[in-house]
């Protein structure tokens, strides 16, 4: 658990050094901070953008970048229909922009290798942020944390991280790769079509040495229900399932 | 485990204008590059929103764990001082207790607030008369039947400012909002507002919950921007 924060998390301004387009929804912002910004895998930070007459709007997004990689801070945000400001970076923010945040934030759906494992990661569609930051930070360390990740995507053109995670997997070091595709009738390279169902996390689940010791779901809301109400039919403790649901 | 969080402000609350003011002397304006807000949503009572929140007709869902299914007909709650049990009130006899109506903005720490949502329960203030009490401690400790807690003070719970709802725009509070019955006190962020309430705890000191020790404010009033800690 972490320890209560004494000091105020304060604005900081950052530099984007780069955008990645990662799919037709999802790009990710890489941030230079004056100081490296000191967090946990699984956390996230907020970001304010001001207008010129003070009005201001505020998000939180998902740290991407492994704690260990200190010199950029990525944040993977997806372009939502109505939104305010995940348009905004998708259609305006460029490199050498400079905007504020503060965190890091949120000190229940956080990872490190010294927790242990095993480890089942289930993340629906942008969900699979956080999920990523915890298998980076694995991978930083070297760790060999038994660890699966379900990740269950509408297209396989709509895999954020398709490749890197292929290329964890491959390393045959403990992680196994999971994804799913919900709406292509034939996706490629072997990939399973269909939303998470029982069997799903039954033959995932099996993949891991022993039970998991955390659970950790991130998605909508829908999905996020689904994915642990299966996990408890399933008879995974309630108090190992730890979530995240976007949509707010 | 889960994190409700949600809050709202009273409606006749007179501190928005100048709060929002003290926030901007407080900050230097940086404006960001490119951003003229033109995407706000236009409320029709200006100062109505608190400072960082944006205005949602949805009903967001955040909890930190799986929505647990919790009975009626098992349902207890309990006013306790520390681990002494003051009172204990079955559904049926919970829902026989005067129920009264508030319609709050409500305001989540994770951005979000939606005006005018209408609730039903039992204030605190006639929980603590059905029970003969005079509140015990200034403090108290919410407790969630799957282990959430959060930390409010009593005068902020008292006055009519706080209740157990047990219906959300006119029907059950829905699992997934904290059904069957949630605590209610939409004056903070709404994290403090406990899905699943299943006990009020009077305590000594104000003691954290379960938000509060993973870096959240203590209080954590809306038009002060007490977010995290420190804040």
């Amino acid at each position: 658990m972490a320890s209560v924060q004494a000091r105020k998390l304060l604005w900081e301004t950052a530099t984007v050094v780069a955008i990645e387009t990662h799919t037709p929804t999802v790009k990710s912002f890489f941030f230079r901070f004056a100081q490296p910004v000191s967090f946990i895998a699984g956390q996230h930070m907020d970001v304010r953008l001001t207008a010129p007459d003070g009005y201001e709007a505020q998000r939180s997004y998902s740290i991407a970048s492994a704690p260990e990689t200190t010199d950029r801070l990525e944040l993977a945000i997806e372009r939502l229909h109505d939104g305010e400001v995940s348009p905004f970076f998708h259609d305006v923010v460029t490199a050498g922009d400079e905007i504020e945040l503060r965190g890091p934030i949120g000190g229940h759906f956080v990872w490190t290798v010294e927790t242990g494992g095993p480890l089942l990661l289930v993340g629906g569609g942008s969900g699979v942020v956080p999920l990523m930051c915890i298998l980076r930070h694995r991978a930083a360390c070297s760790s060999r944390v038994p660890m699966a990740l379900i990740y269950s995507a509408r297209t396989t053109a709509d895999l954020i991280f398709g490749d890197e995670l292929h290329g964890l997997h491959a390393r045959g070091d403990g992680f196994h790769f999971v994804p799913t595709i919900t709406r292509e009738a034939n996706p490629p390279r072997g990939l399973r079509a269909g939303r998470i169902d029982a069997p799903l996390l039954t033959s995932t689940l099996a993949l891991l040495p022993a039970p998991p010791r955390i659970v950790f779901v991130c998605g909508t809301n829908a999905f996020v229900e689904t994915a642990a109400d299966l996990l408890l039919g399933l008879g995974v403790p309630a108090p190992v399932i730890r979530t995240e649901r976007y949509g707010g | 485990m889960y994190r409700p969080r949600y809050a709202e402000t009273l409606q006749n609350c007179a501190l928005p204008r100048t709060l929002q003011s003290t926030h901007a002397l407080m900050e230097a304006l940086v404006a960001t590059r490119g951003f003229s807000g033109s995407g706000r949503r236009v409320t029709e009572q200006p100062g109505r929103l608190p400072p960082g929140q944006y205005l949602t007709t949805d009903f967001p869902v955040l909890s930190a764990g799986p929505t647990p299914h919790v009975a009626r007909e098992g349902w207890h709650f309990t006013l306790q001082t520390g681990s002494q049990l003051i009172k204990t009130w079955s559904w049926a006899d919970f829902v026989r207790l005067p129920i009264t109506t508030l319609t709050p903005d409500i305001h989540c720490v994770t951005k979000w607030s939606k005006f005018d949502t209408t609730w039903e329960g039992v204030s605190i203030d006639d929980l603590l008369a059905d029970a003969g009490l005079e509140p015990p401690t200034a403090f108290t400790l919410a407790h969630s039947s799957e282990g959430y807690t959060t930390n409010v003070p009593v005068k902020d719970l008292t006055g009519g400012r706080g209740m157990i709802a047990i219906t959300y725009d006119g029907k059950p509070i829905t699992p997934d909002h904290g059904g069957p019955a949630r605590l209610l006190v939409p004056h903070l962020y709404f994290w403090k507002s406990a899905k699943w309430v299943t006990s009020l705890e009077f305590t000594e000191h104000d003691q954290a919950g379960f938000w509060e020790e993973r870096g959240y404010h203590m209080y954590g009033d809306p038009w002060k921007e007490q977010r995290y800690s420190g804040d």
